[in-house]
This record gives structure tokens, sequence and C-alpha cells, in this order.
């Protein structure tokens, strides 16, 4: 199929981006949406052109690394899939495709397509861990019992794989589910009782410290998430947030 | 007012329990005015006590306004956050295909209902104060049904104020049922709760129009 992309291309984090059209023909439909700017890339390298640069890695929808807001949706129209998972079948001969980097002034634009998402990082260094002591004497987690409902809820929770399509989906640029993903696997576990309280305090200053907006509720990151993470996460670490505010 | 509450949860709770006191003001509001439609002498009656029982004048009017303006400055406030948190804006966004309008839109619904809010201080409240505590004119608790339906006579006024309970039930659709989930109510019985909202987000608007177009009516002919 023949397509026309619109892609964001901007030299570096300072300077100014804009939208520049690329026509490009001979897509498959078997191919992934990397795949298909993988060959728009060896078009501009062979015309001596610089390459669109974005993030990849493991390109089998586990690794997080790959984002791109693909027709105004991150990780494009598709549902419970990463962009390297998304195939160009879901396209028509002759689309028009805009493809922008995750927007968020907690993301800021490293080059064309990629972004900076340490962010994340730096709200998971707050609080998302749990303190073991792991000098020989580790009691086995299996030791633990743990109610199968909480402990599926956390598994879920914990599926989440950080590639900031919440932030990018949120008309207000809140990082509040994947936070909420972060504080409720530790949460729902025993494990995670001991540092409970100044865990979800630390994590959501930093998150609001780092300059993303705030939650109305619109649901749109749960819709847009690769992994499905649920609403009920962003509840659950309400009252957490709530509960810890009245501790101390 | 920012400062005041600096955590984004904090915010979020705030709001939700500032409109969960506004929504059940509304209740109130609208089980005394539907009264206008079956009983003028009910209507009168229950108005009376409204406007002259201290409790409700010098203790609950003042809760109620603190409620409204703290709702619509703490919108402001997150609007003016969250647009902040994206500076540049997406050259393609579809909202649509992943949220309602109703709540992306929650600052526009606001703005019309704050708009309708001053259109009915100016029509009712201020002409209240005035005759109460400005004229001092001496109670007549028969007075309430007439001058109600005295503010109805305008098909045009009637239509601004059936418009703007069109946007009260936008705003209640999307703001209602999130505010349980901004508490941190979201199990198995918050979807018999957010179903109740929505069915409140339509009925107690409706219930207003009927009052607005019964008056209207009942004043011409």
């Amino acid at each position: 199929m023949n397509l026309t992309l619109k892609i964001w291309r901007q030299k570096d984090a300072k300077s100014q981006g804009k939208i520049i059209d690329y026509p490009i023909s001979g897509v498959e439909g078997d191919m992934s949406f990397l795949e298909m700017l993988d060959v728009l890339n060896e078009e501009l390298i062979i015309k001596g052109e610089e390459p669109v640069v974005f993030d990849h890695d493991c390109r089998e929808g586990i690794c997080g690394a790959c984002s791109l807001q693909i027709n105004g949706e991150p990780h494009g129209p598709d549902r419970l899939v990463t962009t390297c998972q998304l195939h160009m079948r879901k396209f028509n001969d002759g689309d028009t495709i805009f493809i922008e980097p995750f927007r968020a002034k907690a993301f800021p634009v490293v080059k064309d397509l990629m972004v900076d998402r340490s962010a994340f990082d730096r709200i998971q260094h707050a609080g998302g861990y749990i303190s073991v002591n792991t000098s020989g004497n580790t009691i086995d987690a299996n030791a633990i019992p743990v109610n199968k409902g909480d402990a599926d809820d956390a598994f879920a929770a914990a599926t989440c794989i950080g590639c900031g399509a919440c932030v990018a989906a949120c008309k207000n640029a809140s990082a509040m589910l994947f936070t909420s993903a972060k504080v409720s696997q530790y949460a729902l576990l025993p494990q995670g009782q001991v540092e409970a309280t100044d865990r979800v305090l630390a994590m959501v200053n930093q998150m609001d410290e780092e300059g993303f907006g705030n939650c109305t509720n619109t649901g749109a990151c749960e819709i847009e998430c690769p992994k499905g993470i649920s609403l009920e996460n962003i509840a659950r670490m309400n009252r957490e947030y709530l509960k810890a505010s009245v501790k101390g | 007012m920012g400062g005041l509450i600096k955590s984004s949860i904090a915010r979020k709770v705030a709001m939700a329990l500032s409109g969960l006191f506004l929504v059940f003001f509304l209740l109130q509001h609208l089980t005394i005015n539907i009264t206008s439609v079956f009983s003028p002498d009910i209507f009168n009656e229950l108005s009376h006590f409204m406007g002259t029982n201290p409790i409700v004048q010098f203790a609950l009017q003042p809760v109620l306004i603190f409620g409204v303006i703290f709702h619509f400055i703490m919108g402001f406030v997150l609007e003016l956050k969250n647009r902040n948190a994206r500076a540049v804006k997406y050259a393609k966004y579809s909202g649509g295909a992943n949220s309602s309008w109703m709540s992306r839109n929650m600052i526009l619904s606001g703005i019309v209902i704050l708009a309708f809010l001053g259109l009915h201080f100016y029509d009712f409240w201020v002409p209240e104060i005035v005759h109460k505590y400005v004229e001092f004119t001496p109670e007549d608790p028969t007075r309430y049904y007439h001058e109600m339906l005295e503010k109805f006579v305008s098909p045009v006024r009637t239509g601004i104020y059936i418009l703007s309970f069109v946007f009260l039930a936008l705003h209640l659709w999307h703001g209602f049922a999130s505010s349980f989930q901004s508490v941190g109510f979201n199990n198995k019985f918050a979807i018999g709760a957010t179903k109740f909202a929505k069915a409140f987000a339509i009925v107690v608007p409706i219930g207003f129009v009927i009052v607005a177009i019964v008056s209207h009516l009942t004043h011409n002919h």
C-alpha cells in the first residue's frame, strides 16, 4: 500500500520541531509499524537524508521502549498492543498517518520521535520497591500466604511496562495510571505493607514534582494502555494516599 | 488555593467532595422547586422556610456559596495546571477514541454553569437579599410562587435556563460518577453507584427543565 506519513522532526531537545510529509510505497500489511519506519529510514539513508529517530528495543511488546503517538492515539488505533506489535494491515492504501512523539512537559523530546521518560524512573526510585535483607536468611516469597484475588490483581498491576502511553493519551498528561500500578503491585501484597505509607507519599510527591498533570478520570489511559492496566489501580492509590496522609 | 492543596490527589479528592456536596444541594433545590408544579402553597411554604430559617440563611447558605466558589476556583486551577503539563500540543489528537466528550470538556460545561449561576443570582438571590436586608420589606409567605413565575415570562430567559440545564446534565454525567473514583471507591458496588450517578445526571436536570417550562406556560396562560 501507499501511504503519506506526517512525521514530527526535531533536531534536538532545544530546537523547534515541525511535521514533515514523507510518501512511502510498497508497505505490506504484515509489516509491523516499526518495520515500516525501518523501510522509510533505509530510503532516507540512501537519499542521504537524516533517518527518523524513534525508540525501540525488544519488538515483542514487553520492554516498553517503543512509543509513538499514531493518528492521535498512543501505540496507534489497535488495542492492547504496543507500537512494535501494531501491524500495517490496520491501515488502508492511501491513508495519511500522523506520527508524533508522546507529548508531556515531563517527557521532553530528545530528537524526532524519541522522548526522555526518565521521569518514570525517578517515580519508581522514590518508592517502587521493597527493602529485603538478602544476606542469606531471605524468606521464600511463596512461604507467605497471599489471597488469590490480591495476587492476581498485584500481578495485573505489575504487567505495566512503563511505556508512557497513559501519559500520552491523557488530555492532562497525567501519570496516575503508571504510578498507581507501581503502588498497587506492592500495596496488594504482604511484602509491600511495611513501607506502604512512605511509598505512596513519596511516589505521588515525585509524580507531582515531575510536572505531570492532574487526573480528571477521563479513562483514556486505561483504554490506550497496551497492558490493560485498570483504573481500579488509581482508586486504590487514592485510598492508599488518603490512608497514608492521615497516618502521616 | 493551589498552594493550599499541594498534592494532585488531595486536589482531586477536594474537587470530588465539593462536587458531591453540590450534587446533594441540587437534589434539595429540585425537591423544593418541583413542588411548584403540583402545589404553589407547598412551594411557598418551603421557600418561606428556606428564606427565613436562620440556620439555612446564616449557616448553610455561606457554606453553599463557599462550596460553589471553591469548586470553580479549583476547577480553573486544575485546568491551568493540566494545560501547562503539555506545553506542545499534538498535531492530531483523537480524544474521542478513548474518552467521552463530557469527560474532556468539564471546563466548558463548568463555565456555562458558572455563567448561568451569575444569571441565576441576578434573577433570584440578589433581589431576595435586597428584599430582606436592604429594603427590609415585611415578610409575605405567599410571594415566592408568583415571583418565580415572573422570572419565566420571557421565552428567551426560559430557553437560557433550559440550555444551562443541558450543560448541567453534561457536567454531572462525568463529574458525579467520577467523584466515586476520586475518593477511592471503585469496586463491585461502584458499578451500581455509577449507574445511579448517570441516572441522577439525567433526571435532576430534566426536573429543573420541567419546572422552567411549567412556570413559563403557567404564567402565559
